[in-house]
Order: C-alpha cells, then structure tokens, then sequence
C-alpha cells in the first residue's frame, strides 16, 4: 500500500492525501492506495499544483505505518526534528 | 567593511522585486513546480523535510552588528527563533513559509544582504579566512581579493550555468583556515623570494562522493591578474567540464581525468588569449576596494594587559577560555576572540535570535561593529582589545556563548543530516551531540589538544567527513542508521582524506568508538603530539586494531 505526501506550497508544511482528496496534516489520517492505483492518485496530486510541492508515494504496512526503509525519515518529517522536541508537529500537544 | 555601491543596491532590490513576482505566480499556479524550482533556487531557497530553507549569503563571512541584528529580527518574525551556520560562512533558516521569503528579501536588502549565489550551478557565495585583516601570520588582508572575486562572479553571464556549483576559497596565510585544499579553486596569497606577492592557485580539490585534495596548477599568479587567471580556468571548466552526469559535473573529476599538467596547460592557453584585457582590475580599481578593508582605528597599546593578567589570576574558568578560544592579533594590545556555537551536547552551528542580538552588541561594543562567521560553524570577533576581554567572555557567558573548546574534540561539524535535510540517509547532528557530551569534560579536552571530528549524514559530505581528523559518514542499510570511520584527514594546509576503518558501526557504537580512538592516541601520543600527528606517525593498523579488540 502507499500513501501520498506532500508539501504544502504556501508554506512547506508537510501534508498527506486523506480520504476526502483534501490534504491532512495528519499521517494517521492519510489515505491507502493498492500499489497499482498509487501512480494514477500520484499524478492527479501532482497536478494541483497551486496546492503543493514535491508529491511523492511513501509505502507503508497493513497497519499503515509507513515501512521500514523509509520509516526514520516520514517520522521526522511528520513529527519534526528529532533534535528539537520543541518544533514540528511534535511539539503541538495533544488536546 | 565593504559597503554596496549603487550598483549592488540597486542589483540586489532589483533581485528581490524579480523574485516576488516569481513567488506571486507560483503561488497562483502559473508557474509549476518544475518551472519554479531554478527561480528560487537562484535566490538561495531549498524545500526541505519540513518546509523551505532559506540560505543568506555572508560574503568571506564577514558582517556587522547591523546585519546580525537583522538576521536576529528574521529569525523572530518569519521563522523559529533560531539560525544555524553552515561550513561556508553562510546562514540558513529552516522554516520559513515561501509567502513570507518576498518580505524577507526586502528587510535583507535593507541592510545589504541578499541570497544570491548560495545555490545553483553558479560560482557561490567566496569564502575566506575568518581572521581576515586580524591574523598575525598573514601576508595581507585576502578579503579585497574576495571581494574583486564577488564582484566579478556575481551575475557573470557566461558563468550562470555551469555545468555544477562551484566554490571559490582565499587564504592568505601559511596557516589555511579557509580549507582552499578542498575547494574548487583554492587561492593561497604568499609572498614569493622575490618579495612580490601573488596567488598559488590550486584547483580541482573537493569533497562528496568523489574526494580530492586539490592541485597546484600555478605556483606564483602576479594578484593584479587574478580575474583573467579565473576566468580562464572557469571557461576551460564551461566548455569542457560534463554536463551528461551530474556525479561526474564537477571540476574536480575534469582535472583529474585531464590530469593538472594538462588542465593547467589548457588554462594558461585561455588565459594568453585574455590577460591583460578588460577583466583584470585597474590598480586604482583594486586601490578602491582595498580602501573598503582599511584596518580600523587601533589604538596604540602595549603588548601586555595588567588587566587581563588580573582577570586569568583571579578566575581559572576565564583563563581557561582565554588559553583555548583566543588567537593572537597581529596588532599589539589586542586579540582574536572566537565565540563557540559548540555548547557541550548542543546542535553545531545553531544559534538562537537572543544570542545573535547578544554578539551583535558585544561586537559593536568591542570589536568595531565586526563579526565574521566561520566555515567550522563558529562565529569570531576579530579586533578586541586584551584589556577588554575579561568583559567580552562575561558577556558572552552570559548568553551561554562562552565554552572553551575552540578546535577540541566537541568542537565538531556536522551537517543537518536527516532532522533538517532532503538528501541526508541518516541523522548527523545526534552523533555530534552525544560524542560531545561524551567527550563533555573541557580540561580533559584540552588536554588532547587540537582534534578535528567531523560528521556527513550522506554521501555528498556537507559535513566535511573525509578531512575531519576523525570523520564520520552516515550510510543507511534497510532502514537502518550505520555510521563509518574514517581517520587521518585535514581540510588545512597539511590537507589530506581520510581512510576508511573498518565496517560501519550504530549510532551508539561510534560514539564509544570514538572514545576508543581518543584514548588510544592518549596513551600513544609523543611529546606535543596532536591526534592526526599521532595518526600518520603510526599508520591506520594499530588504530584499527584498538578499535576492533574494544568491540
């Protein structure tokens, strides 16, 4: 399975495709594409181009945690720097 | 210092007003991505993990506490509070939002700084000695010669789309602080037996994936042809440097496959057919920009302070600090001040918004409104009286700027590895962190003297990994973090690479390695030995085996 991902253009936010074709800064709420769809869903994304930068696909498990190669680094672009526990979404705390 | 004339002012509004308008129609949609790009990466702004990085140019790495004062003020308004210097006298920011870059650019010009040329395949941003100007051991001031080179390479329309980047670096001292080895052109300025002074140029050197140390293909350039001789080798390098594979663009790969001889004989064709035309300066040209790098108002002083004799007697914390991160000037009564931006456990390079207000005070205050930053990460106040030193290293302690490790083993570089950066395989600056923690104690580090520890988080090497004394390069196996050694490289006059030791190692394996290769050189080193002096003495074998009989 892959997810799409993304940065927001106006900003560079790290962002992902959700279920609803909007963007979601959350990587839990990504949506899952079979392998075979992924390049159609990765180009219509990159074709919303006043949106985001840098669209690609990242492969992630059944339980939709992004696999292990690429694992280390969608954590630290999802969560941010793990140097600076202060900054990224990791520092945004829980409601 | 160099002021802009009307010709760079208006250059460089015209620069960021152009660049607005790109922005405005990225941000529209009328430009895609893929056209963007080339436009904002000639205006020094990357997209990395987490959102942009905007990086501002210091020319040779020399500005005023007016422009620290500025990046302080960008720093608090469009980003997180906090820069980070990079290994090319450079400053970079890494969460500023591409809406906000076109207002940055204009409170930049405003206090003439901009970010061009610190990206793209153009000749980037020229660096030099941080102790430019102040050195006891240097024949002259390089920064004009820097100067003449950013002026000339700025916008060069023959030079705007080189087959890669290409980095220019002048020292003028025996001494190399500038790393010119490793550079695509390193400049030295000498004086020869003959008394004149002129340039050893030495091209072809660099790092990355494919490391070379550079080669002298001129032992004596006359400086007043200094331009031609460049343009010369830029064109050899334009015309016949690859543009097929881009592992491959490099000068340095042109040079080596050539061999120097003949590369060095296809420049000083070039150069027949251009010396002494319209590119070398006019004497009353160079005299102009010379007159911009005048030494400041020194006072006449003695050599000794009785202050400062006072102050080392009364407190051994500043006397440490004084034996460890000051240089001697080459003018009496006064010293060369280096500001550690290595806190034990801290992220090398980086630096808050109160500590540049800090320096910029305290650089206005007692260094003539000077700062220079350095290609180690570390920031220097190049002209500050001895007899205000015991001050300087209170207002620096103050703002938690005052370690005493210049040049020790906590003293490292390291590039933003995975936490910041798009191409890293692996994380960098947690490796810098516990090594200097590990080595954390600043007597027991003075005490092993001068050692140089580098750390690259891949392969293209931004942290300086193969000239490090000890270097380490991050590789990345399955998902994995694995980190190899190398030892015995220099990136100074003595420029040498480093060799692999052995396989790679986990993060919290390399950091006991370390350790292990310290204390190694401890119980082996002879009389004033420093650790790459003990190194090439013995060879990599017994080294090696200290390390695999630990593990």
């Amino acid at each position: 399975m892959k997810i799409v991902t993304a940065n927001r253009l106006e900003d560079g936010a790290v962002v992902y495709l959700g279920d609803d074709d909007r963007w979601t800064e959350s990587l839990a709420d990504a949506a899952q594409f079979d392998d075979q769809d992924a390049e159609n869903v990765l180009a219509a994304a990159e074709s919303r181009v006043e949106e985001i930068a840098g669209a690609y696909l990242a492969p992630v498990d059944e339980d939709g945690a992004v696999s292990a190669r690429e694992r280390l680094r969608e954590t630290i672009r999802s969560a941010g720097p793990t140097v600076r526990l202060d900054l990224g979404r990791q520092s945004e705390c829980c409601a | 210092m160099y002021r802009y004339d009307e010709f760079d002012a208006t250059m460089v509004a015209e620069r960021a007003t152009q660049f607005r308008g790109q922005v405005a129609r990225r941000l529209s949609g009328e430009l895609s991505e893929d056209e963007f790009k080339p436009l904002r990466l000639m205006n020094g702004l990357y997209l990395q993990l987490h959102a942009y990085m905007l990086r501002v140019a210091i020319p040779y790495g020399t500005f005023t506490s007016r422009q620290m004062r500025m990046l302080a003020h960008v720093a608090r308004k469009y980003d997180k509070g906090y820069g980070h210097f990079t290994t090319r006298q450079n400053i970079q920011y890494n969460w500023p939002a591409l809406v906000d870059v076109p207002d940055i650019l204009d409170d930049l010009a405003s206090v003439e700084m901009h970010a061009i040329q610190t990206s793209g395949n153009c000749i980037r941003n020229v660096t030099s000695d941080q102790y430019a100007g102040a050195a006891a051991d240097e024949v002259e001031d390089p920064r004009p010669y820097a100067e003449m080179i950013r002026q000339w390479s700025t916008f060069h329309p023959e030079f705007s789309f080189l087959p890669r980047k290409f980095k220019i670096a002048v020292t003028a001292s025996d001494n190399d602080r500038a790393a010119t080895r490793v550079h695509d052109i390193g400049l030295r300025l000498y004086k020869n037996d003959a008394g004149e002074t002129g340039f050893e140029v030495i091209v072809g050197g660099g790092l990355g994936r494919t490391p070379y140390i550079g080669h002298t293909i001129r032992e004596f350039l006359p400086k007043e042809h200094l331009l031609s001789y460049l343009e010369a080798i830029l064109r050899v390098y334009n015309t016949q440097g690859r543009r097929d594979n881009l592992y491959k663009a490099r000068i340095k790969i042109l040079v080596n496959t050539e061999g120097a001889e003949r590369f060095g004989e296809l420049v000083e064709a070039e150069w027949e057919a251009i010396k002494g035309g319209e590119i070398d300066l006019p004497a009353e040209e160079m005299a102009r920009i010379d007159a911009y790098f005048a030494p400041p108002p020194f006072e006449a002083l003695s050599v000794d302070s009785a202050a400062l004799d006072q102050s080392r007697q009364d407190n051994d914390e500043f006397a440490q600090w004084l034996r460890v991160n000051t240089v001697p000037h080459k003018i009496p009564g006064y010293a060369i001040v280096n500001i550690s931006l290595k806190p034990i456990g801290g992220i090398p390079g980086d630096i808050s918004d109160e500590q540049m207000e800090a320096v910029a005070d305290i650089a206005e205050r007692y260094s003539f409104d000077e700062i220079r930053a350095t290609h180690e990460q570390n920031l220097t106040l190049a002209h500050v009286k001895k007899d205000d030193l015991f001050a300087v290293w209170q207002a620096l302690k103050a703002a938690d700027l005052a370690t005493a490790n210049a040049s020790l083993a906590s003293d490292i570089i390291a590039c933003p590895g995975l936490d910041y950066c798009n191409l890293a395989n692996t994380r960098s600056i947690p490796i810098a962190q516990r090594i200097s923690e590990r080595m954390g104690d600043l007597e027991k580090q003075e005490d092993l003297g001068e050692l140089k520890i580098k750390i690259s988080g891949c392969i293209n090497a931004c942290g300086h990994h193969h000239v490090g004394h000890i270097g380490i390069l991050g590789v990345d196996k399955k998902g994995e973090e694995f980190y190899q050694i190398t030892l015995g490289g220099s990136a100074a006059e003595d420029a040498s690479l480093g060799e692999i030791v052995g396989r790679g190692l986990s993060s919290g394996d390399v950091v006991d390695a370390v350790e292990t290769l310290v204390g190694f050189y401890r119980d082996n080193r002879q009389d004033k030995e420093r650790f790459l002096d003990t190194y090439r003495r013995l060879g990599a074998e017994p080294f090696k085996e200290a390390l695999y009989a630990a593990a």
